[in-house]
């Protein structure tokens, strides 16, 4: 995902996403779905494709927390800090995560595998703490499951099931 | 739920399972797939539910005896399908020790004590199918409404007492009819769905779990105040709901519920989705309506209002998710039976979303007036592993700390403001002992320092301000002084902010530090985190006893501060030990101390 798409690829996304009027948060979003990020030269693109100017696209993307401006890791990990979370030591989560994928909190490991990321709630709060990683969020994952969970992760790409319960056992807390 | 019958050779006649967020992070997909092959032989459908709320026991699995009986096994694994199968499913003979409720549970159980009326389809209906929803009695209120008069549909909602469930608890019928009486051809409904309240999950539950009906809701208001357009704003962070929310749109324009001359009636309603981009200050409605506009997320002062002016300067209406599945049921039953629940002030029923340090988390429905006692023990179960009650927490960010002693307040909007806190959107975060309050008040404030969004001078560096000077108590160095200050900043901060958010930000620290300043004076004038959760002021040490030597906490640790031979006592470098907890959490031993 690491590739700039081109003025064709960029363009196919904008028209599907600038349907109704307001529609600038929703093109940006269709970008970063089906790229990974919006970079400045992108939202220099989306602007001379819709008329909406490049400084209002620019100050969108900045102002929330969904856009990235840089291509992140082939997984990203989202380490929950809700209330439910943080009573329940997602400060060690984070500590774990840190430890078992080598991406510190908002940067992505050497090796491009992981971006890790601090979420503000998931809303899976009686299953604290809760991680999740790309699409899929794991339940009471204390921070001495952290590396079983991102192990299957490690495998090179394309792993076969996206379903598995790795480190996922309800300890009844 | 009926009696204990033995139903032994009527055959089951469905199984469900849940499968909203909770339940697939708990493993809710292998399991249905499970049910799915066992069950093909047997002809017995399979049914994909939403959430019924007790995330606790998750994954869930229902099943419905022919005579209409309901039996619910918690924690159910693929392993134990096979059993429930064999047994109760061909045999006739519920597996007894893994109900939840059913059979011999017939009392005690999380539901017992519940009034469900938002919650009345979770969990029991496929809410991907609006046939279901409409066996359940789904859209017969709408067709009730359109027969009446608009100004009826308003006035029995005013009757209800139904406020808003969003935290603010403005009356719903009254915002419907200011947004009616001001002139104009265009009007909008807004539904807000940016549910940001850590703590909070029931409108993704909701949204999850029963998504018509909340459709339902916004199509009664569109008709109400004579509205033709509407919009679902909701968080990107629940791809679930987002991705049933399109689908009932989609099922709900098929049917003519939504598109031009709802059911005949002349009236045209559509609506969209429009998914919010992660910023908590959208849950404000001004800066809601921003962001559906396409813009940065900024609150603007008010008046005007919405319903006067509100998206691209016409008259709106919003209305958060749990507010709008009130409304078919006050429809279809009639404000009196609505208003006969709940207190003088506020009527009918609420969902909290019930997490924390307690024994069965997951949403709780209850008459408003039941107390926060009961919430916690009567269905919750109470406080795990023989710790104490030590506070509870409502309305998130915005909300404060009730302390144990006042666990009999009634939860409506009223007594919970007169003890400090607010009804919010409904997060109750349960705290034992092991909670410090002054990391909790800290938490918070982090939590508005990130979500601010800039505009007021006073929400964006009072609370960096805030922020900073528990930062200075946790880490031992606060003084008595920076007491005080808080106190004076969070005032300020209160007057000096446009918007909801930054008004009530200081509640967390003004309700802690009224209620545990010991805690505070503990970690200023002693240094001391009573609850040893403050990281400056413990130590970690491992216990020579109970040692094994395993080497797992020297592999864990992430600065590599344990150092220790396999089979021999380990030993933490105080000065490298960054206070992790790490190896706490993974010791199989116990053998790791907190002093």
């Amino acid at each position: 995902m690491d590739k700039s798409p081109s003025r064709e690829q960029l363009n196919e996304v904008v028209q599907k996403a600038n349907v109704e009027r307001g529609s600038a948060i929703p093109i940006l979003q269709e970008v970063q779905a089906t790229f990974g990020y919006v970079s400045k030269a992108m939202i220099e693109q989306i602007s001379a494709e819709t008329g909406i100017p490049a400084s209002e696209l620019y100050g969108i993307t900045t102002f929330y927390s969904q856009f990235y401006m840089e291509p992140r890791g082939e997984h990203v990990i989202k380490v929950c800090h809700g209330t439910a979370c943080h009573l329940a030591g997602a400060d060690r989560v984070t500590a774990a995560v840190e430890m078992a994928s080598g991406a510190k909190e908002g940067a992505t490991s050497a090796d491009g595998k992981f971006s890790h990321e601090r979420v503000a709630c998931l809303g899976c709060c009686s299953l604290a703490p809760v991680v999740m990683v790309d699409d899929e969020v794991h339940a009471n994952v204390r921070a001495d499951k952290v590396s079983a969970l991102l192990r299957k992760y490690k495998q090179p790409a394309k792993d076969a099931e996206g379903t598995d319960r790795a480190g996922n056992e309800s300890d009844g807390r | 739920m009926p009696g204990t019958s033995q139903m032994v050779g009527s055959r089951p006649v469905e199984v469900r399972v849940g499968l909203a967020s909770c339940g697939l992070a708990a493993g809710a997909a292998p399991v249905n797939e499970a049910l799915v092959r066992a069950l093909e032989p047997h002809g017995v459908p399979v049914k994909a539910t939403g959430c019924i709320g007790m995330c606790h026991a998750e994954p869930l699995v229902e099943v419905i005896g022919a005579d209409g009986e309901r039996f619910l096994y918690g924690k159910v694994t693929p392993d134990r399908v096979a059993r429930i199968v064999e047994g109760h499913i061909v045999g006739g003979e519920p597996v007894t020790e893994w109900l939840e409720i059913g059979g011999p549970i017939s009392t005690g159980h999380y539901l017992e004590k519940q009034q469900r009326i938002v919650l009345r389809n979770c969990g029991t209906i496929d809410p991907d199918s609006i046939d279901d929803y409409v066996k359940a009695g789904g859209y017969a209120a709408i067709a009730k409404a359109l027969k009446s008069t608009p100004e009826h549909v308003i006035d029995e909602v005013m009757r209800s007492g139904l406020r808003g469930r969003g935290g603010a608890g403005f009356s719903t019928g009254l915002k419907w009819k200011l947004t009616r009486d001001v002139p104009g051809e265009t009007k909008y409904v807004v539904c807000n769905a940016d549910e940001g309240d850590p703590g909070a999950f029931m409108d993704r539950s909701i949204l999850e779990s029963d998504p018509h009906s909340v459709l339902e809701g916004m199509i009664i208001a569109s008709y109400a105040m004579g509205a033709n357009r509407g919009y679902i704003y909701v968080r990107a962070e629940y791809p679930v709901a987002v991705r049933r929310l399109k689908w009932s749109i989609e099922q709900a324009r098929a049917r003519g519920y939504l598109g031009s001359n709802i059911l005949g009636s002349g009236h045209d309603f559509d609506l969209s989705i429009r998914e919010g981009a992660g910023a908590f200050v959208c849950g404000e409605e001004t800066a809601l309506l921003m962001s559906i506009e396409g813009r940065r997320g900024m609150p603007v002062p008010r008046p005007p209002f919405p319903s006067e002016k509100g998206l691209w300067g016409s008259p709106t209406s919003i209305n958060n998710v749990e507010t709008f599945a009130n409304v078919p049921y006050i429809i279809i039953h009639g404000a009196d039976k609505y208003a006969s629940l709940g207190t003088a002030k506020s009527k009918g029923t609420k969902v909290f979303a019930l997490a924390g340090n307690v024994c069965k988390g997951g949403l709780v429905e209850v008459p408003m007036g039941t107390t926060l006692r009961e919430i916690i023990y009567d269905i919750g179960g109470g406080i795990p592993g023989g710790h104490e009650l030590k506070a509870i927490q409502t309305g998130g960010p915005s909300g404060g700390c009730i302390p144990a002693s006042l666990a009999d307040t009634p939860v409506d909007y009223d007594s919970l403001a007169q003890a400090g806190s607010i009804m919010g959107s409904g997060g109750l975060l349960v705290m034992d002992d092991t909670a410090c309050m002054v990391d909790v008040a800290r938490f918070f404030i982090a939590f508005t320092v990130e979500e601010s969004c800039g505009k007021c001078t006073f929400c964006r560096v009072g609370t960096r301000q805030m922020h900073d000077i528990l930062e200075r108590i946790t880490s031992g160095h606060g003084t008595l002084e920076d007491l005080d200050k808080l106190e004076e900043i969070a005032e300020k901060v209160r007057k000096g902010s446009l918007c909801g958010l930054g008004q009530t930000a200081p509640n967390p620290v003004l309700t802690t530090l009224r209620n545990f300043r010991e805690e505070y004076e503990a970690h200023v004038l002693e240094k001391r985190c009573p609850a040893k959760k403050c990281s400056a002021l413990i130590t970690y040490n491992i216990i020579a006893d109970a040692c094994t030597g395993c080497t797992l906490c020297a592999r864990n640790c992430p600065v590599k501060a344990i150092s220790g031979e396999t089979r021999k006592l380990h030993v933490i470098d105080q000065e490298a030990c960054i206070k992790c907890g790490l190896c706490q959490s993974v010791c199989r031993f116990n053998a790791v101390t907190v002093s």
